[in-house]
């Protein structure tokens, strides 16, 4: 199958230099996209977060804005930089745009004693995604792994991830929530690209990832990155991971996980977990979903819908008669050891990128590195 | 869209079986011709059967995969959408996903003794696996079929029980919980009638269907008496939302046993079964 960030293939000779794009000619990139037939999508302020939702100019993106994210909060607050990226990222990941929270698969119409069912098509409108992080480019990969790669490839998550084109942005900062550094997934983006940014105050360092990319990036009024410059965003990458505090790096950590189904950490977690699921929504990563059935009031039509779901809700583990999981600490349990262990069988990678958000977005602030410490640490 | 895994495909209910107050039998006919030329399955494997603006539930095939045409699926009322599935009638339409899952080792019983264990509902999974020894009988070893319901209300497949003990090198043995006035069969769960059988453990092949309580319980006597795990075969059940491995509902541990089951080699889920929130 084709997706839409091919590499530009092995010979390294063909691979530009990085360049530098001015602030002023960013708008450039904008044009270039539009004039592909791309609608282009980026971080805007909403609701007091933000969401991808359409740049039509630069000042639809967040300037004067920053994020603060902690364990169980998350606040926009004003900052003077200039930048357009100030943002490191909201409760979406790239995942809304691929696997739609809700996607109706299919219309089946009523005629006398039997039906016929039509497939929807997914709005396939080009997009090109402004500002994608290097978290949310391996959340991505994991998803393509699961919905792609494996028996049944989902046509419908195929015909979005087709649609898009991805500008990553590389992190220059870290919350005190991120740990991408600890799973190797950031703060550069690192695969899965078509254009890369790296933003400083005047200017972007700017490298194409596909041929897609460069194909766009030629139509810009570019300058050749000096080495020092290429560096100094480096040192500024290597910096941001160093500054990151939280980690998720044990050895053994599934076969850690698996033994520690009886340990008393899940009992005091539990106590404070809400079931919410919150942590499973904004996560990159996680794909249970339910199907609802929606008929019209004539009951000649009837909507199949596939519908974002969650391991926390209690009919998640029901059966007739009867609940694998009936509390809270048996869910936390589940998704944990899923996310962490049993993910790796499944699809030989973690479920886990670092992202952080399940930390931020958990309202009483639940944090799974401090869990997972916690659960590796003996009972005696 | 090409290869669409969640196009539902519509099927007519040739046939209508009411085996008790709760549990019906349909024989399905899929109404598209070229769709019902393309249909194999394995002995073991389910459907996802839709129903017209209520939803899909998965159900195993409980015909004989050497006849694909038609397909029996047996059907017990428990929750939403089998209220409404369990009471349809013959002419009316019902859509059909699948086949899915692993079915039973049917090549690698070959050459072996097979025991199979059942109770309750779990009597249909493994209906696929028996008439397909009979039709290769001499390519597998002796067969004993042990089944056990609550009550004597409660066993169905009567006439099949009765073509089968009277087949060759075949054993058939009921038990009901219960006693019953026209219950002439053993009383008692179903691993009482272990105690009577001759195995050869090396050369015994188990598959089993029924409640997870009852097939722990007998994987366990039958691991005492010498059979190995990787040779015990057992099918589970879990809610499935899409039977391909996406919906996440249906995990076991690293299992997905829509995908990787339902019928799945008891050592690799052995560590699984019965741990609890698991």
């Amino acid at each position: 199958m084709t997706l839409t960030n091919m590499p530009m293939g092995s010979d390294s000779s063909q691979t530009p230099p990085a360049q530098l794009l001015r602030r002023e000619d960013f708008p450039q990139l904008l044009h270039a996209l539009k004039k592909l037939g791309y609608q282009t999508l980026g971080p805007v302020v909403s609701q007091g977060a933000i969401q991808w939702k359409e740049i039509a100019t630069p000042e639809d993106f967040p300037i004067g804005w920053k994020d603060r994210q902690e364990p169980g909060s998350y606040r926009l607050v004003p900052d003077p930089s200039p930048r357009f990226f100030n943002i490191v990222h909201g409760p979406e990941s790239l995942k809304p745009l691929t696997f739609a929270p809700r996607e109706t698969l299919l219309v089946l119409d009523r005629q006398d004693h039997t039906f016929s069912a039509k497939e929807i098509q997914p709005d396939t409108t080009p997009t090109a995604v402004l500002g994608v992080r290097a978290c949310d480019l391996a959340g991505l990969g994991i998803q393509d792994q699961i919905f792609l790669h494996g028996t049944y490839p989902d046509p419908y998550y195929q015909q979005r991830r087709e649609s898009l084109f991805l500008i990553a942005v590389n992190c220059t900062k870290a919350h005190s929530t991120c740990f991408c550094a600890s799973m190797e997934t950031g703060p550069k983006a690192q695969q899965g690209i078509d254009l890369s940014l790296t933003e400083a105050d005047e200017d972007f360092l700017i490298e194409a990832g596909s041929a897609k990319g460069l194909k766009v990036l030629k139509q810009l009024t570019c300058a050749i990155a000096s080495a020092e410059r290429i560096k100094e965003d480096e040192e500024r990458m290597a910096a941001c991971a160093a500054s990151q505090t939280r980690s998720l790096t044990k050895p053994n950590l599934p076969a850690a996980l698996y033994e520690a189904h009886d340990h008393p950490r899940w009992d005091q977690v539990a106590a404070r977990c809400l079931s919410c699921t919150n942590c499973t929504m904004v996560c990159p990563t996680c794909f249970c979903h339910g199907v609802e059935e929606t008929p019209s009031l004539n009951f000649q039509q009837s909507e199949h819908t596939r519908v974002w779901d969650s391991c926390f809700t209690p009919d998640h583990g029901y059966i007739h008669g009867k609940n694998f999981r009936p509390t809270t600490k048996d869910r936390y349990r589940m998704w944990l050891t899923h996310k962490l262990a049993s993910w790796i069988d499944q699809f030989g990678t973690s479920g886990c990128v670092g992202c952080g958000r399940c930390i931020t977005w958990c309202p009483v602030g639940i944090d799974l590195t401090e869990e997972v410490h916690s659960l590796c640490k003996s009972t005696q | 869209m090409t290869h669409n895994p969640y196009l539902i495909h519509p099927a007519t209910i040739v046939e209508r079986k009411q085996e008790s107050p709760d549990i019906v039998t349909y024989r399905l006919q899929l109404t598209d011709a070229d769709q019902q030329n393309a249909f194999q399955f394995e002995a073991g494997q389910f459907n996802m059967l839709y129903v017209f603006g209520v939803g899909e539930v998965a159900i195993s095939i409980v015909s004989d995969p050497g006849k694909p045409g038609f397909l029996d699926n047996t059907i017990r009322i428990v929750g939403r959408v089998t209220q409404v599935l369990g009471n349809m009638k013959v002419g009316e339409t019902l859509g059909i996903r699948g086949p899915f899952g692993q079915g039973w080792p049917m090549e690698q019983a070959k050459g072996k003794d097979i025991l199979i264990v059942s109770g309750g509902l779990g009597c249909a999974p493994v209906v696929g696996a028996i008439e397909y020894i009979f039709r290769r009988r001499e390519e597998y070893g002796s067969l004993t079929i042990l089944h056990g319901v609550k009550t004597p209300h409660d066993l169905l497949y009567r006439e099949r029980y009765d073509t089968w003990r009277h087949q060759p090198n075949t054993k058939v043995l009921l038990t009901s919980d219960e006693p019953g006035k026209t219950w002439h069969s053993h009383v008692g769960v179903v691993t009482e009638l272990f105690d009577d059988l001759q195995l050869e453990p090396d050369n015994t092949l188990v598959m089993m269907c029924g409640p997870e309580i009852m097939m722990r319980v007998a994987c366990n006597m039958l691991t005492h008496k010498g059979l190995r795990p990787d040779s015990m075969y057992v099918s589970l059940e879990r809610h499935m939302e899409c039977g391909i491995g996406l919906c996440g509902y249906c995990q076991l541990g690293p299992f997905f046993l829509c995908k990787d089951g339902p019928v799945m080699r008891l050592d690799r889920v052995m560590p699984f079964m019965g741990k609890v929130g698991v």
